[in-house]
């Protein structure tokens, strides 16, 4: 198939349709209208259902409905939406529940704007919602990779029964480029057998998070625990990029990436050896990609569209044995190369 | 010897948490027999509110999903789109419908959504401890109003099928009471034709039954229902409000 020019917010949505998905709940709120937009016109096409909800909370309620059902499902929304959906969040997670959400992350905190950030990492990759759960992130860095990488969430969640979720940006969301599309479903999937469409033939299926012997909870809980350890030993992914002899590593996902990318390039142009490590899962965190760095880094390098967020995984993956530094726009606000480079030669050359 | 009376096969064969005196078990009979003379049990998907009804999926033998506060009228809109084959069912009490989950309820309404509402007004949150809820009458102490609902500070209690009859999605809207036996009767046909309503794809369906809560309400059984008659029935009048044939 031809590679067509596609916006991201829309890319993702016709490839969450190739993958099965034939129910998308969703609210409206910029920089993420494109999406449920493209859903209203193409799910009827494939007789899928595009239901515009009255809230982002109805909306994650009517997913957690859909899933439990037995459907492939997605909702997409924007920071102060994806925050009114935790709570459905928390409860897809707890009654272990697969589904895929969108965060096209916009500056907060509040209203905030409608500019691109990446200050949402905490409440995506820490759960966001109440109790001791994680969600399943990815954070791709071009349309191609939003069109891959939402497909292949779909199988994610339904392999691990959790949510999952794709942060994107303005940027992501809005910029046109050439993508294809190739989902192969994955094999050795589980069978949807606890799904409650009807008890005919069977004993009832009960679709619950609620636990009220403490015991028991805490078992569910260590279950829900060790669904996230193999998921950390499975699922990690990322990119080096020159990284082979790397004296300064900088760290960045998303958006950013791209950015810094460019950045690595001009140091390497002016013979500063430095490398870009680009985690794709922020949960997990590809901490095996730091094990993979040569002995030659000196120094870290996270750059950020936030205060200092994933900086926090960067630290706690080196564990003290490298200096790690931080340079972050944040609101909204995007970093150019020069300062990033201008931060990366103060770190290299150890000037304060 | 002959069997005169069992268990409907919808109803689980399990002791129920309810309080003495508490008409919840009533309701659930009743939403379980309803289910098994239309001969739907096993494609019937019910969701289970948050409050006192919060275990009702141990207690309807057929696939329940457990909801969210209020949120169960969304989770419905899920389930039926998903599988429109299901006859899909949320049961809820009047803390979780029209407080918290107002705005769900309205709008699974207003799309005329084809799910069926047993909706449990008992004038209070029981599962919390007796705190005022909307549908708490005027006058009425509760854990959160020790003195009176007052109307200046806190309003006037919310008559949800009058508001919903208000919606021409909402094609069945009726409110019955379960005081006693003849009227018992008629929550049974009502729950059963709100069913049939969606079974025949007409739209959105809501029973509101009148119920008691003798232990918040600090009452003896046989009081609660009186109290009932005495106080709730004349400021949530009984009756059909909306029904398919009016809606043609």
């Amino acid at each position: 198939m031809a590679k067509q020019l596609m916006k991201g917010n829309e890319a993702i949505a016709e490839a969450a349709i190739k993958a099965g998905c034939r129910h998308f709940f969703g609210y409206p709120i910029t920089p993420q209208n494109e999406l449920p937009q493209y859903m209203s016109r193409r799910m009827p096409q494939v007789d899928g259902v595009f239901l515009q909800a009255e809230s982002e909370v109805s909306a994650i309620n009517m997913v957690y409905g859909a899933a439990g059902a037995g459907a492939r499902v997605m909702t997409s929304s924007s920071s102060p939406g994806i925050s009114l959906k935790q709570e459905g969040i928390s409860y897809l997670a707890g009654s272990q529940l697969p589904c895929v959400i969108v965060n096209i992350i916009r500056g907060g905190p509040g209203l905030g704007g409608i500019q691109p950030a990446q200050s949402d990492y905490f409440q995506a990759t820490r759960g966001g919602g109440h109790g001791d759960y994680r969600v399943i992130v990815y954070g791709p860095a071009s349309v191609q990779e939003m069109v891959d990488l939402t497909m292949e969430a779909f199988d994610v969640a339904d392999r691990y029964r959790n949510p999952v979720m794709i942060l994107g940006d303005g940027v992501l969301g809005q910029m046109m480029e050439p993508v294809e599309f190739h989902y192969k479903p994955a094999e050795g999937l589980p069978a949807k057998d606890w799904a409650t469409t009807g008890a005919a033939g069977r004993d009832p299926n009960v679709i619950n998070s609620l636990s009220l012997v403490a015991e028991h909870l805490e078992e569910h809980n260590w279950r829900l625990q060790d669904k996230y350890k193999e998921a950390t030993e499975k699922e990690q992914r990322w990119e080096l990029y020159n990284c082979d002899d790397a004296e300064l590593v900088l760290v960045a996902y998303g958006t950013t990436s791209r950015i810094v990318k460019s950045a690595v390039n001009q140091l390497r142009e002016q013979g500063i050896k430095a490398g870009l490590l680009r985690p794709i899962s922020l949960f997990p965190f590809p901490e095996k990609a730091f094990a993979q760095l040569p002995s030659s880094v000196k120094n870290f390098l996270a750059v950020e569209m936030s205060a200092g967020q994933m900086v926090d995984d960067v630290r706690l993956t080196v564990n003290g044995a490298t200096p790690v530094h931080f340079y972050g726009r944040t609101a909204g606000v995007i970093p150019g190369p020069a300062e990033i480079i201008k931060k990366a030669k103060e770190v290299a050359g150890g000037e304060k | 010897m002959n069997v005169v009376f069992e268990r409907t096969p919808a109803l689980s064969d399990r002791p129920t948490h309810y309080c003495p005196g508490c008409t919840h078990g009533i309701i659930h009979r009743l939403v379980a027999e309803a289910l098994d003379e239309l001969g739907v049990r096993e494609k019937a998907v019910g969701v289970a509110p948050v409050g006192c009804a919060v275990l009702a999926y141990n207690y309807f033998n057929c696939d329940v999903q457990q909801a969210a506060h209020g949120r169960a009228p969304a989770v419905a809109t899920g389930i039926k789109r998903v599988n429109a084959d299901n006859v899909v069912f949320t049961y809820q009490g009047d803390g979780d419908l029209a407080s918290i989950g107002c705005a769900e309820i309205v709008h699974a309404a207003a799309r005329g959504e084809k799910i069926t509402t047993i909706f449990v007004n008992n004038a209070i949150y029981g599962m919390t401890g007796g705190q005022m809820a909307p549908t708490t009458l005027e006058g009425q102490k509760t854990t959160t109003s020790p003195y009176g609902r007052k109307i200046e500070s806190t309003g006037h209690p919310i008559q949800v099928s009058e508001m919903l009859a208000t919606l021409p999605g909402a094609v069945f809207v009726e409110r019955v009471s379960v005081h006693d036996v003849p009227n018992i009767r008629k929550a049974k046909k009502a729950i059963k034709k709100a069913f049939e309503d969606q079974l025949n794809g007409q739209g959105f369906g809501i029973v509101e039954l009148l119920s008691t809560c003798p232990t918040n309400w600090g009452m003896a059984p046989q009081e609660a229902l009186e109290w009932l008659t005495g106080n709730m029935i004349p400021y949530y009048p009984l009756g059909n409000f909306r029904s398919p044939e009016e809606v043609e």
